[in-house]
């Protein structure tokens, strides 16, 4: 066994789990709230640009800017009409509600989409790889979607800090009322917040569906890596979450070598170990 | 002068508590106004009720001639309503200058833009930089009247601004108010638990005791026994 291959594969796999979990550090970053239905919105973007590419014929690649727009709106719409509702001191409506739309969506697909694994097919991409000498090798795909990963983080990391918006979402996430009294209207916010979340959502589902097959039940799963690069990064800074997501991949990925059963449990047991370490997560910024 | 702020008969209630018993006071144009009174008199809830951080009826405040109370934060906001609220409450989150700037979201025109702040507290342009809550309760009071003056109001409203603060720092900021509203006519309505301070401070003065008006009148009028009988409901 090659560690170093395994490493360099475990980060670029990290790369995935990193787009799983910037959308959901948006929305909790923001408003505070756990979108449980997050998996499940993966797994929908990936049907939705299924859909299109049968439909189109378009390259997966050239379906990703189409599917942010798309997405982005419904996220706006989503936050506006549903979820905004829930919002208060309460933590457990927007679980609630979030869970019911997991719960909904894939039910809907099994229903529409049967239980069949699905995949997004890239054609010659697929398989092309770049050598790096030593008999590695890394896969232009992966690579590619690890690079995503970062640019999405830059991306994040100045509209959050150098932009007048950013500026208000952090603002509303310290303190609501005293945001709004300066004139922020922290509803039509936290839908922009959702927008972001759910483009970052839809770029994740078009990576997903071309990495794994997929089917209407995997949503739990991807939720899951999500909130563990989350929480093994640590809150404040879009850094701190690609670099949760990365560490994740790289665990799993020395436990599938290890033991091929022990891939998934690996990246449970270095979330777990971050959590009693440092429960604020490894990157932090003091909170 | 006419009334720019005016409430009549405004309540207000958390819960089943209520706070406020109809309380008819005005603010006119320029004028600074000083409310004394014990604590859980009402003060602070009377201040956010204006700045819509809590509904009240449409008609029990009006600004400017227009029912207001009805109106969301936000809204009441953009009328030129700034609060420098109780404890400050700065946003921990962001620096000096992003707190400075978040007063000014509604980009209302005026004569106050962050140049001019720094002009007033200088400290503030030595530390724009740092995290906003890193600095001293003098420097972070500053913060917060300069991040209410970024919305060139028309109508400034500060809670217990000297709270916690040195004398000294009390006299500057008291100072810098006073300019304030000298130089660009704003009115101000200014919460103040020193009463001595909060007469020579202000034009008139209103005492609430159990969420109601127990005295008011022009500040140099009022004398400290009034005051005090009014202060303690006696």
């Amino acid at each position: 066994m090659n560690w170093l291959d395994t490493v360099i594969q475990g980060t670029l796999l990290g790369g995935l789990y990193a787009l799983f979990a910037m959308g959901l550090a948006v929305i909790y970053g923001v408003m505070k709230q756990i979108n449980i239905a997050h998996g499940d919105f993966i797994v929908l973007a990936a049907y939705v640009a299924l859909g299109i590419v049968a439909a189109t014929g378009l390259h997966p690649f050239l379906v990703i800017p189409l599917a942010i727009v798309v997405f982005g709106a419904f996220g706006y719409f989503l936050q506006r009409t549903v979820l905004n509702r829930t919002l208060g001191s309460d933590i457990l409506p927007p679980l609630v509600v979030t869970y019911g739309l997991s719960i909904v969506i894939e039910n809907v697909l099994q229903q529409t989409q049967s239980g069949d694994p699905k995949s997004l097919k890239l054609g010659s991409l697929e398989t092309a790889s770049l050598p790096l000498g030593g008999g590695l090798a890394i896969g232009a795909f992966p690579l590619i979607m690890l690079v995503t990963a970062i640019v999405v983080a830059i991306v994040l990391e100045i509209v959050f800090n150098r932009t007048r918006l950013g500026m208000a979402f952090r603002a509303v996430s310290d303190d609501r009322e005293i945001a709004s009294i300066m004139g922020v209207r922290d509803r039509r916010l936290f839908g922009y917040a959702t927008a972001i979340s759910f483009a970052v959502i839809a770029i994740a589902g078009v990576f997903m569906g071309i990495k794994f097959t997929f089917s209407p039940s995997l949503g739990p799963n991807f939720l899951l890596y999500a909130f563990e690069a989350v929480v093994i990064g640590g809150m404040g800074s879009f850094w701190g979450t690609l670099a949760g997501g990365i560490i994740l991949g790289i665990a799993q990925a020395v436990g599938f070598a290890l033991n091929p059963g022990w891939g998934i449990l690996a990246g449970h047991l270095v979330f777990l170990a971050v959590l009693l370490v440092r429960p604020t997560g490894i990157f932090a910024r003091s909170a | 002068m006419s009334a720019l702020l005016e409430t009549q008969a405004l309540v207000a209630y958390y819960g089943d508590f209520q706070a406020l018993f109809g309380i008819d006071a005005e603010v006119r144009e320029g004028e600074r106004v000083a409310l004394i009174g014990a604590n859980g008199a009402g003060k602070s809830t009377f201040l956010t009720s204006i700045a819509g951080m809590r509904k009240s009826a449409p008609e029990s405040i009006r600004f400017d001639g227009s029912a207001i109370g009805a109106l969301g934060a936000a809204d009441v906001a953009a009328l030129g309503i700034a609060l420098v609220p109780e404890g400050r409450r700065l946003f921990p989150s962001l620096s000096v200058e992003e707190n400075l700037s978040m007063g000014a979201f509604n980009r209302r025109k005026g004569p106050w833009d962050l140049a001019r702040v720094y002009e007033l507290f200088p400290v503030l342009s030595e530390k724009k930089n740092a995290p906003a809550t890193s600095l001293s309760g003098g420097q972070q009071q500053m913060v917060a009247i300069g991040r209410a003056l970024m919305a060139n109001p028309r109508l400034l409203m500060c809670d217990e601004i000297s709270l916690g603060l040195a004398p000294a720092v009390v006299k500057e900021v008291y100072a810098a108010l006073a300019v304030v509203c000298g130089e660009h006519g704003v009115s101000a309505i200014i919460v103040e638990q020193d009463i001595e301070l909060a007469r020579t401070m202000s034009d008139r003065a209103y005492c609430f005791t159990h969420g109601t008006v127990s005295l008011a009148g022009a500040s140099a009028d009022l004398s400290r026994e009034a005051i005090s009988a009014a202060y303690f409901g006696v």
